[in-house]
C-alpha cells in the first residue's frame, strides 16, 4: 500500500452569502495515496473545486483537517501558504492561465524565480520540463502564438518544473478540443506513471475521468460513491 | 522575490494604447518642470559666471544693486590708493569706477520697449572682467559717444548692431562693437566710457567701484576697513558674493516652476492611477495565477508600483527629450534687482534632467500605489475566476 499523501478529516466549508449559509463541503473524510491519479467528479456547485482549492492551499476550510505530505495546510498563514504552494503543488487551470507577455519558457520559469536556483539551473529545468511535454521547440513562443493544447502543455510544464509531488488540475481539458484533451490527459497519465506524481483532477467529463486511477463523486458537498 | 522586470516592462509596451496618454501627460509635466527650472538654472549660471574671486565690489551702504548705488569722486580717490589694491604693469591701481544707468529701447520683436543696463567703465574695468570678449568691431574710444553691446542684447533690440546708432538722453550713441559675456550678467549690458556716461546721463557720482586685491587676505581687509570706517557710507563684498546674491531673481521662477509642476502633477497622478487601475482590472486572473504560483502579496504590490514607476519614467525621459531642444536657447526677463532686461540661456543640466525623471517616478509611484494595493489584496480564488 502506497503512503497517504493527502489526509482529509471532517472537512467542512461554509460560505456566507448575505444571511444565507451555503455549505460547499460537509464533513468530508478522504485519503489520497501517493502516485494516485484521482478524478474528482460531480455536478456544478457540488464542491469539487472547493475541495481541490483547500487541498492545494488556495482556500481555507471552515473546520476540519487537511494534511498534505504531513503538513496541515489549514494551519499555515498566508505567507507560509504561498511558499508551501510554490514548493509542493503544481497547478493546471481550465483556462491555462499563462502570462500573455511572457514566452513559454518564461512562463515555465516563473515558479522557479521563487527558489534558490541560479539562472543556469533554472534554464536547465525549464528546458527539461518543456521537453517532457514535447514543446522544447516552442520555448520562445508567446502564448498567443500557441494552440490551446500547446498552451495547456506549457501550463503542465510550469506545474511540474519545481518537481512537486502533487499536481492539481481544475478542468484541464474544459477548453480543449477532443484531440488536444487526449494529449493533455495522456501527458498527465505519463507524469503519474513515469514520474510518480500524484494528480488530483477536477472534471465533468467521464472520458477524462477514465484516465484516472480512481474516481470519486461529490454531491452537494458530500462524497457520494 | 520580486516579479521579473521584463514582466512589468512588457506589460507597459503591450498595453501601449492605454499607457500612451499617461506617458504623454507625464512627459508634458516633466517638460514644463524641466524648462522652468532650466530658466532658473540659466539665471543662476549667469550670476555665477560673473564674479571674479580676485575682485571686490564696493557700493553705497544700503544699496541692493549697482543701479541704486552712488559712489562719490572723493570716495573713489580715498579707496584707490589703499595698499590692498593690486596694480597693473604700469603701476595703475586696478580700480574701475562704473556708472550704471537704465535706458529704454524698443524690442526687435515689436513688443514695446524694455529697460537695458548701460555700464560706463574705464579701460581698467575691461581688464577686471576678462571673461568678456570682443567678437565684432572694436571697443569704445574714451571721450567718444560710442558703445559696445552684448551680442545677446543686440539680438533683442533695434539698432544695436555694429554700425547702427540709437538716441538716448537727447544724444546719439554709435555701436562700434559687440561682445560675448561668456554667459555672465554682462551679456545683459551696453558698455561705454565711464566719463562719457556720467556726462551723457548727467551723473555727478559713480554707481560702484570694482577693485582687484592683492590677495584673499587683502579682500577681507578692505571689506573690514570699509565696514569699520564710519566716514565711508559704503559696503564692500566679494564680487562673486555680490552676483551670487543677485540670483534672487531666480527665486520667483523656481517657485512658479514648482507650483506649475505640482498642479500639473496632480493631474498626472490621476492619469497614472486610472491607467494602473485599468491594468489591474484587465489582469485580475494573472494576479490570481501569480499568487497561486507562490508570489506573495508584497511581490504583487511591488510589481505594480514598479510598473507605474516604469511607465512614468518613460514619460519622464520623453519630457526631458522634449525640453532638450531649448537647451542653450537665449531668452530674457526683467530682473527684480536691476529692473532691466536680463539675458540668459535655458540650462538643462544632467542633474536637472535627473530631477525631472525622479519627479516623474514619484508621480508614477504615487499614482500606482492604490491600484497596486488593490491588486495585492485581491482574493486568490475570486481573481482566478475573473473573466
Amino acid at each position: 500500500m502506497s503512503e497517504t499523501i493527502v489526509r482529509i478529516r471532517e472537512l467542512t466549508k461554509v460560505y456566507a452569502q448575505g444571511e444565507i449559509q451555503v455549505t460547499a463541503l460537509d464533513r468530508i473524510t478522504l485519503d489520497i495515496a501517493a502516485g494516485e491519479f484521482l478524478a474528482l467528479m460531480g455536478p456544478s456547485g457540488s464542491g469539487k473545486s472547493t475541495l481541490l482549492h483547500i487541498i492545494a492551499g488556495v482556500d481555507r476550510p471552515t473546520s476540519g483537517e487537511c494534511l498534505v505530505q504531513g503538513v496541515d495546510v489549514t494551519k499555515l498563514n498566508e505567507s507560509q501558504l504561498a511558499d508551501w504552494r510554490n514548493q509542493n503543488v503544481g497547478f493546471i487551470f481550465q483556462t491555462f492561465n499563462l502570462i500573455p507577455v511572457l514566452t513559454a519558457a518564461e512562463n515555465v520559469e516563473l515558479p522557479l524565480l521563487l527558489t534558490q536556483l541560479d539562472r543556469r539551473q533554472r534554464r536547465q529545468q525549464v528546458e527539461t520540463a518543456l521537453e517532457v511535454v514535447g514543446l522544447a521547440d516552442r520555448a520562445k513562443h508567446l502564448p498567443r502564438q500557441l494552440s490551446g493544447g500547446q498552451e495547456q502543455r506549457v501550463a503542465i510544464a510550469r506545474a511540474l518544473v519545481t518537481d512537486p509531488k502533487l499536481i492539481v488540475a481544475d478542468e484541464p481539458t474544459g477548453n480543449l478540443d477532443s484531440h488536444s484533451a487526449q494529449e493533455v490527459l495522456t501527458a498527465l497519465q505519463s507524469l503519474r506513471r513515469d514520474a510518480g506524481k500524484t494528480i488530483i483532477m477536477v472534471t465533468h467529463d467521464p472520458k477524462a475521468a477514465a484516465f484516472g486511477t480512481r474516481q470519486i463523486h461529490l454531491e452537494k458537498g458530500e462524497l457520494s460513491a | 522575490m520580486a516579479l521579473p522586470l521584463k514582466y512589468n516592462f512588457r506589460n507597459v509596451i503591450v498595453r501601449w494604447r492605454a499607457t500612451l496618454a499617461t506617458i504623454l501627460g507625464i512627459a508634458m509635466v516633466v517638460a514644463v518642470y524641466v524648462l522652468v527650472q532650466a530658466l532658473a538654472v540659466g539665471l543662476e549660471k549667469s550670476a555665477s559666471n560673473t564674479g571674479d574671486p580676485r575682485n571686490v565690489m564696493i557700493v553705497r551702504k544700503g544699496a541692493t544693486a549697482e543701479s541704486s548705488s552712488q559712489v562719490s569722486l572723493a570716495q573713489l580717490q580715498t579707496v584707490r590708493y589703499w595698499p590692498q589694491i593690486a596694480h597693473d604693469a604700469q603701476g595703475v591701481p586696478f580700480v574701475s569706477a562704473d556708472v550704471i544707468t537704465l535706458i529704454s529701447q524698443p524690442r526687435i520683436d515689436g513688443r514695446g520697449e524694455a529697460n537695458v543696463s548701460v555700464r560706463g567703465l574705464t579701460p581698467i574695468g575691461l581688464q577686471l572682467r576678462p571673461q568678456v570678449k570682443l567678437v565684432t568691431g572694436r571697443w569704445f574710444t574714451p571721450g567718444k559717444r560710442e558703445v559696445a553691446i552684448s551680442q545677446k542684447i543686440a539680438r533683442r533690440f533695434t539698432s544695436f548692431h555694429v554700425g547702427e546708432s540709437f538716441r538716448t538722453a537727447g544724444n546719439t550713441l554709435t555701436v562700434v562693437g559687440e561682445f560675448d559675456g561668456s554667459n555672465s550678467a554682462f551679456d545683459s549690458e551696453i558698455w561705454m566710457d565711464a566719463d562719457e556716461a556720467r556726462s551723457l546721463f548727467d551723473r555727478q557720482n559713480y554707481s560702484s567701484l570694482l577693485v582687484r586685491v592683492t590677495s584673499p587676505q587683502a579682500a577681507q581687509e578692505i571689506i573690514s576697513r570699509i565696514e569699520a570706517d564710519k566716514r565711508l557710507p559704503l559696503r564692500a563684498e566679494a564680487e562673486v558674493k555680490y552676483y551670487g546674491d543677485q540670483t534672487a531673481t531666480a527665486t520667483p521662477i523656481r517657485i512658479l516652476g514648482n507650483f506649475l509642476a505640482t498642479a500639473m502633477s496632480i493631474g498626472a497622478i490621476f492619469a497614472a492611477m486610472n491607467t494602473m487601475y485599468a491594468s489591474v482590472g484587465a489582469r485580475t486572473r494573472e494576479i490570481g495565477t501569480l499568487r497561486v504560483l507562490g508570489f506573495r502579496r508584497r511581490s504583487v504590490l511591488a510589481g505594480f508600483i514598479i510598473e507605474g514607476a516604469l511607465l512614468a519614467a518613460i514619460g519622464g525621459v520623453l519630457g526631458c527629450l522634449l525640453a532638450l531642444p531649448l537647451h542653450g536657447y537665449s531668452t530674457g526677463t526683467m530682473s527684480f534687482n536691476s529692473f532691466s532686461e536680463t539675458v540668459f540661456e535655458f540650462r538643462i543640466t544632467p542633474w536637472l534632467a535627473a530631477k525631472g525623471i525622479i519627479f516623474s517616478v514619484v508621480v508614477g509611484i504615487i499614482g500606482s500605489l492604490l491600484p497596486a494595493l488593490r491588486a495585492s489584496r485581491l482574493p486568490v480564488i475570486a481573481a482566478l475566476k475573473s473573466v
